[in-house]
């Protein structure tokens, strides 16, 4: 078969789509104000990381890099759910997400 | 040799040590009694070893006074220092001059201290005072016993430190304050001397032992002068400070702002006297170095007419016998000096006696009529303190140079010592016969103004008896002022003391003299004793009003006998003053203020400013943050990605991180 699909797609492809996943986020966390949106960039940017893991993962034919995307779904999810659970206790106390108000740490 | 003496040498110090512990510690919880009982039983027991080390009854009260009953005893307790070439130990000896020299601190000492009990009976500081006393005689019983330079330092810096706390022991009172730091700044002046010394020894005997310098000379006979005599006049420094000798004897006068007991024992019998030992201590250093045994007699020369000149018009009591054992050290000193090393101890042991007992007295006249300490305001005591005064005349008779007092038997050994010394030994008789006259005046002088005539003020009318716990004390010194010349067991020059030294200190270098010529110079001797005595009962007795006159007629000379010289204004206005200026603006303002202060305000001030800044990041925003975070990582990017070695290369910049 020579269709596009039998066709590997190049390293660098997957590379860019990581690097570009993992701007989103960044760029999102930075502009944002909402925490839900703050928090869903950060896992945008996980997720940029994981797939330029399992795109070398996959390059070098070794299994390490798989073993880390896991590891990092599970810590993701573990954050997820501890971060969404300080959201809702967030908003109940102060009745705003608004990343900017929430600034009790201030000096 | 004297087993007994071996092993128990360190009790000595350390009874007084323990009394000082225990006073210093719980004194102020303790029952008086028990402070009291304390106190008295460390010099006792002091007193007690030193005469069972000492074979008492063998070498002193039977007749075997002389060298082959009296083993040297020495006992190397620890090693102190071993570094390298340095070998310290805590070394003591116990020879006929210690033994002497202990007898005199632990026996006196007991005695001022028997005295004390009743002088300090109502005193808030009873059991401090007590601690202080005991301290010093701890102290003083380590510079007596030390068998090395430095261990005596250690006890010459220790008895200053007693004196200090005991001269400023009614510290509440700004003179007494003052006294204790001058008497403690000057004998540094002196330490600065005997610390020099010591590093010379060290330097060219390597050791700071005085049997091993002894021998090592001794092994050279011909090596004199040169460095040991540098060595010879720092060690002089050190003691004339601590015996307050010219120049450094302005702390001794002021001393007497202390408790008269403590001027006793101190100041008068005991710690002053340190010099003198020491001196005969190192006595072979000052054999090899002729340039400072001169300087020596010179010094005792003078310093022993000048105390005396300005003892004639003094009208404190205390400061009257304060000039005269500066006047009496001066002796010392010049007995030392023609190398009489014997009779300068001997006359250390009397007067040691008499000054004691002077100023015991003195203390019981000045506690009878109420704190009162101006001889013009006395009077008329005899018939109200006969104890006090009949003690007082033995004493006064002594240290004038009567026969058969103890003072006559030491002064003349000196003088003679001195005539039999050339040319120049005659001139320092001669200063010395001045002295003896004007001694003799001045002595008189105050017992009559003190005790005889009519009482001059309310004070010396109204009295209160001393008990005898102050009264015992005068007369067990008054008989060995009386007897305590008697030892020598020769009419003149210093006989068996002399003899008995010898192993120690040498013998009595002299010309040959003759038994004639020791006659004449003891008739001398009395005869100016007694026109001394003439002329104070002239001026003092007969005609009262001549003092007065003869002070109009010569305006100056009275002036400057009653200032004192006016030795402490030159010394303020050319060491103190101009310290005193370096120090505020010198140290104080530049040196403190504007450097030290300048960088310590500088090492504060950069993390305060820096923090001023920075704590502007801590905004609290979270976006800021994240933004900086963001910011860093893209910097650390760049430095890792982007290699700059080419790049600066590309610009002319070498590094070595191209080629890599």
């Amino acid at each position: 078969m020579n269709s596009f699909l039998s066709q590997e797609v190049p390293l660098s492809w997957y590379l860019l789509l990581s690097a570009v996943l993992f701007s989103l986020g960044v760029l999102g966390f930075l502009i944002k104000r909402n925490l839900i949106t703050v928090f869903m960039s950060i896992e945008l940017m996980l997720n940029g990381v994981n797939l330029s893991f399992v795109t070398f993962a996959h390059q070098w034919h070794t299994v390490k890099g798989q073993i880390f995307v896991f590891f990092v779904m599970v810590v993701a999810a573990a954050e997820a759910a501890v971060g969404l659970a300080i959201i809702i206790a967030v908003f109940r106390a102060r009745a705003t997400l608004a990343v900017d108000r929430i600034d009790l740490m201030k000096l | 040799m004297n087993v007994y003496a071996y092993t128990h040498l360190w009790l000595i110090p350390l009874m007084p040590f323990a009394g000082f512990l225990i006073n210093g510690i719980l004194g102020r919880r303790l029952p008086k009694w028990l402070v009291t009982s304390v106190a008295l039983l460390a010099p006792l027991a002091a007193f007690g070893v030193v005469l069972g080390a000492s074979d008492f009854l063998l070498t002193v009260l039977l007749p075997c006074l002389n060298s082959t009953c009296m083993p040297v005893a020495s006992f190397t307790a620890v090693p102190w220092i071993n570094i390298g070439a340095l070998h310290v130990d805590f070394k003591f000896i116990f020879d006929q001059l210690s033994m002497i020299m202990l007898l005199v601190v632990t026996g006196v000492g007991f005695l001022i201290h028997v005295y004390s009990v009743g002088y300090m009976k109502s005193d808030e500081g009873y059991a401090r005072y007590f601690a202080y006393l005991n301290l010093f005689l701890f102290f003083m019983t380590i510079l007596v016993l030390a068998g090395n330079a430095l261990l005596m330092f250690v006890g010459w810096e220790g008895v200053g430190l007693a004196s200090y706390l005991l001269i400023g022991f009614w510290f509440s009172k700004q003179s007494a304050a003052d006294a204790g730091k001058k008497a403690f700044i000057v004998n540094r002046i002196g330490d600065f001397g005997f610390l020099i010394g010591m590093f010379l020894l060290l330097a060219n005997f390597g050791t700071l032992d005085f049997s091993e310098i002894a021998a090592k000379l001794s092994a050279s006979p011909a090596w004199t002068g040169g460095v040991l005599t540098v060595i010879a006049l720092c060690l002089l420094l050190g003691a004339t400070g601590k015996s307050a000798q010219l120049p450094l004897y302005v702390w001794l006068p002021d001393a007497m702002e202390g408790p008269t007991p403590v001027s006793a024992l101190i100041h008068a019998a005991t710690m002053v006297t340190a010099g003198v030992y020491m001196i005969a201590r190192t006595h072979v250093l000052f054999d090899h170095a002729p340039i400072a045994l001169n300087t020596v007699a010179v010094i005792g020369a003078a310093t022993a007419l000048f105390a005396a000149t300005i003892a004639l018009v003094q009208t404190d009591i205390k400061r009257v016998l304060a000039y005269s054992t500066i006047s009496q050290l001066g002796y010392m000193f010049l007995g030392c000096g023609v190398a009489a090393y014997s009779a300068a101890i001997f006359h250390l042991v009397t007067h040691a006696f008499f000054k004691a007992l002077l100023f015991l007295a003195a203390g019981a006249v000045i506690h009878a009529i109420g704190g009162e300490q101006d001889l013009r305001k006395m009077g008329g005591l005899r018939k109200k303190l006969p104890v006090t005064f009949w003690t007082m005349t033995a004493a006064v008779f002594a240290i004038a140079g009567f026969f058969p007092f103890a003072g006559f038997f030491s002064k003349d050994a000196i003088l003679y010592a001195a005539f039999t010394q050339g040319t120049g030994g005659k001139a320092l008789w001669f200063v010395g016969i001045v002295t003896a006259l004007l001694t003799s005046f001045y002595m008189f002088r105050l017992w009559y103004l003190a005790f005889l005539g009519e009482p001059r003020s309310e004070a010396a009318h109204h009295h209160h008896a001393n008990p005898w716990s102050m009264l015992g004390p005068l007369v067990i010194l008054a008989l060995l002022s009386i007897g305590g010349g008697w030892i020598s067991g020769a009419l003149t020059g210093v006989g068996r003391f002399g003899e008995f030294l010898a192993p120690a200190v040498g013998e009595v270098a002299t010309e040959s003299g003759s038994a004639q010529l020791e006659w004449i110079l003891s008739g001398i001797a009395v005869a100016v004793a007694l026109i001394g005595w003439y002329f104070a009962h002239s001026f003092y007795k007969q005609k009262p009003e001549r003092p007065a006159e003869l002070a109009a007629a010569l305006p100056g000379g009275y002036k400057l006998l009653a200032g004192k010289y006016y030795v402490d204004e030159f010394y303020g206005a050319t060491v103190v003053r101009p310290l005193i200026v370096i120090s505020t603006y010198v140290l104080g303002l530049f040196v403190d203020k504007v450097i030290l202060g300048g960088a310590a305000w500088l090492f504060g001030g950069i993390p305060t400013f820096a923090g001023a800044l920075l704590q502007r990041w801590q905004s609290g925003n979270l976006r800021s943050y994240a933004a900086w975070l963001a910011a860093g990582a893209a910097a650390v990017l760049l430095f890792v990605v982007v290699p700059w070695a080419s790049v600066l290369a590309s610009i002319g910049i070498q590094t070595g991180m191209v080629g890599r």
